[in-house]
Order: structure tokens, then sequence, then C-alpha cells
């Protein structure tokens, strides 16, 4: 046998045999990833919108809102918020009250930002008592006309928090993805309330 | 010639002679960035090992069969095949260390270690010994890294396996679990290595 045909057939041998175990370990692996990624998500919801018995998941104009009911009524409407960070992408799951003036609760999901610095938007390992400060802070925040984050000052408004010491990036680029995507879902929402509620 | 070398030596000269990172100074790029906590070495570690040692069995097995012309792309693909298993593995079973580790586990597709070992050792020896030698290299290298990872923590977030261990008293050195700690590290680490290896040279 000729060397070219050997090289092709070895070749095609072994990647046949890759993709033949890469496609059943992924059959093995993917409903757990999956499994996993559903619980953080119901987690979140759980987290961010105030008490309710259950939640809708609906779909308008490319975003996704899960509406907390109790016996009754709408309690909250909670819906992802994703951005740029100081390194990569933030994202977010919001809860905020049916009618869009008040934030219920704010939580990370995914980020890449500096370790130690902006990573404190999740959890601060030196404010021992509180180390979901940041986040915590967003419950009762009005967005209106716009939230604004404050360097070394203790916030006094409804629309303000206070900015994240020595990562004012990361703390901005919350607020701002909040601000944007906050003003659109409520366009969303209003315009497709029949359907939602 | 290698033949005669004792098949313990295959497995102990990773750990220290010919330690990777140490020594040959190979795998830097995980060496440096996920080194920020002894849990995180710890799992960087094991996936390389598992990866260096499926891929050296393999590769050593099929060394007779496979074109000396088309080997680096063959290695690569085997090699590329073991780290999507251990990605996926992480990422359904330990999701929060897959979450620490980003991308770094993909990346070890093109850990040089890995690659080294295939063209150095496992395509001009047989099965047995291809594995105990990348036992040897991946253990060295899960050593260093949880050493490493092990100090950084320790240093710059007071804790170590997340447990902690220095008081309240100790504020953290912020810098070592950033990137110019890792650097400061592994210097001193490999300068260490280097102290203790002259003064055997010289005993």
């Amino acid at each position: 046998m000729n060397t070219s045909a050997k090289m092709i057939l070895v070749l095609t041998l072994i990647t046949m045999l890759s993709g033949g175990l890469l496609s059943s370990w992924d059959g093995f692996t993917a409903p757990k990833i999956e499994q996993y990624r559903l619980e953080q998500l119901r987690l979140a919801i759980g987290d961010v919108l105030p008490t309710h018995d259950d939640y809708d998941k609906v779909q308008a104009d490319g975003m996704t809102f899960y509406v907390g009911k109790d016996s009754n009524s709408t309690v909250g409407v909670a819906f992802q918020a994703v951005g740029n960070g100081f390194q990569g992408e933030i994202r977010m799951m919001v809860g905020m009250t049916p009618d869009f003036t008040e934030i219920t609760g704010l939580s990370v999901l995914e980020q890449i930002e500096t370790p130690g610095l902006g990573t404190k938007i999740v959890e601060d390992p030196t404010n021992k008592s509180d180390p979901h400060w940041f986040t915590n802070q967003f419950e009762g925040v009005q967005p209106e006309p716009k939230i604004v984050a404050l360097k070394n000052q203790k916030p006094s408004d409804d629309n303000e928090i206070q900015a994240i010491t020595g990562a004012t990036i990361s703390s901005k680029a919350v607020v701002d993805i909040l601000n944007t995507t906050i003003d659109n879902a409520k366009k969303i929402y209003n315009s497709n309330k029949e359907q939602v509620s | 010639m290698a033949k005669k070398t004792p098949l313990s030596r295959e497995f102990v000269k990773g750990l220290w002679d010919e330690n990777p990172v140490l020594i040959s100074l190979l795998g830097l790029c995980p060496t440096l960035a996920v080194t920020n906590s002894a849990i995180n070495g710890i799992a960087m570690g094991l996936a390389t090992t598992f990866v260096v040692v499926s891929s050296s069995v393999i590769i050593a097995s099929l060394r007779k069969l496979i074109p000396h012309q088309v080997r680096i792309a063959s290695y690569i693909v085997v090699i590329a095949t073991f780290v999507t298993v251990a990605d996926r593995f992480l990422a359904a079973f330990t999701p929060e260390i897959s979450k620490a580790l980003g991308p770094y586990v993909p990346l070890i597709v093109v850990n040089c270690l890995i690659l080294g070992r295939q063209e150095a050792f496992s395509s001009k020896n047989n099965p047995g010994r291809s594995f105990l030698d990348a036992l040897g290299m991946g253990t060295g290298f899960l050593l260093v890294l949880f050493v490493l990872g092990g100090i950084r923590e320790i240093l710059g977030s007071g804790t170590f396996l997340n447990l902690t261990v220095l008081g309240d008293w100790f504020a953290p050195w912020m810098v070592m679990i950033l990137p110019p700690g890792a650097f400061l590290t592994l210097g001193l680490l490999i300068a260490l290595s280097n102290w203790i290896n002259e003064r055997r040279v010289n005993a």
C-alpha cells in the first residue's frame, strides 16, 4: 500500500473512532449538564422574585419573562440581563415588581470578572457578615430615571447603589446592563401584556 | 537504550528530575492561569493527567500504524478527543469547578506537555512504559499545581481548600490571586528546585 493511501486510511480511522466515542459520551453527559443549567435558572428565579407559588415562562420579542404568581395575582417578573463587563459577558437574573417600578432581587448567573476584585459582584469574601452585599443592595432600588453607582459614598436615594471599591468598572457595567435591559424589558412586557397576564 | 531503564524509573522521573513544570517549563499557561486556589490546581492536574495517560496509551498502541507524515495530526485528534471527554465530564459532574476553570479545560489540547510526551516518548515505547511515563508526568504536573495553588490561596485569600486557616488578623495579599502572584510564586518555586538540585550535585 502506498503512503498516501495509508495516511488517509489511518487518519480516517482515528477520526471516526474519536467521533463515535464523543457522540456516545455526549449522550451520557448532555442531559446532566442541561439539568444543572435548568436547576441554576430555577434557583435564580426563586432568589429574585418575591414569594410566589409558581411561575409561567412567557416569550415575547426575543425576551423570556418568568412571571411569578401566587393564588390570585402576579407578584413579579423575572428576566435575564446580559451585557459586557470588564473582561467578558455578565449574565444576570433580575426580578421586578409587575409594574417595573422596583427591583425585587438580582442574581449573577455567569461572569468572568477579575478574581478578588470584580468577582465581588457575586460574592465578597472580605465582608463576612454579608458576602452578597453588592447584589442584595439592589433589592428595593427604583430604576427611574436610571440606576446610579456611587463611589465611596453611601447611597441616599432610591435609585442609588454603592460601587465596589477597586472594581468600579464591574460595578458600573452591572448598572449599565440593568438600565438598558430594564428599559427594554419594560417596553416589551407592556406591549405584550394581554399575552403575558 | 530506553528499554534498559527500569520501569519504576519511568514513573519517578516525572515527579522531580524531569518535572514538566519545574524542569522542562512545559504547560505554563494552565499552571499560571488556574492556580488561584488549591482545588483548582488539583482539578486541572487531574484533568491533564487523565488526558496525558489516555493519549499516551492509545498512541503507543498505534505507534507502528501511524505514518510518520501525519503523526502530529493523529496525536492532536487523539488528545482533543480525551480533552473533550474530560471537559464534558467536569461540566456534568462538578459544574462549579468547571465554571472556575473556564476555558482552560478545552485549552489542555494545546498543552505542550502532552504533545511533548507523545513525540518524545509514546511514539517510541510500548503502551506499558508509556502509561508509567505519562502517569509520572501527570502526577508531577498535579503536584506543582497543587503546591502553587495552595501557596497562592493561603496568602491571597487566607484559606486552604476553602477552609479558613488564617484568622481575621490577616489581610489577604490580593496580588497573590491575581496574575502577578502566579509569576512570583512560580519563579520562587523554580528557584527553590534549582537550589535543591545544585546542592544535591555538589554534595
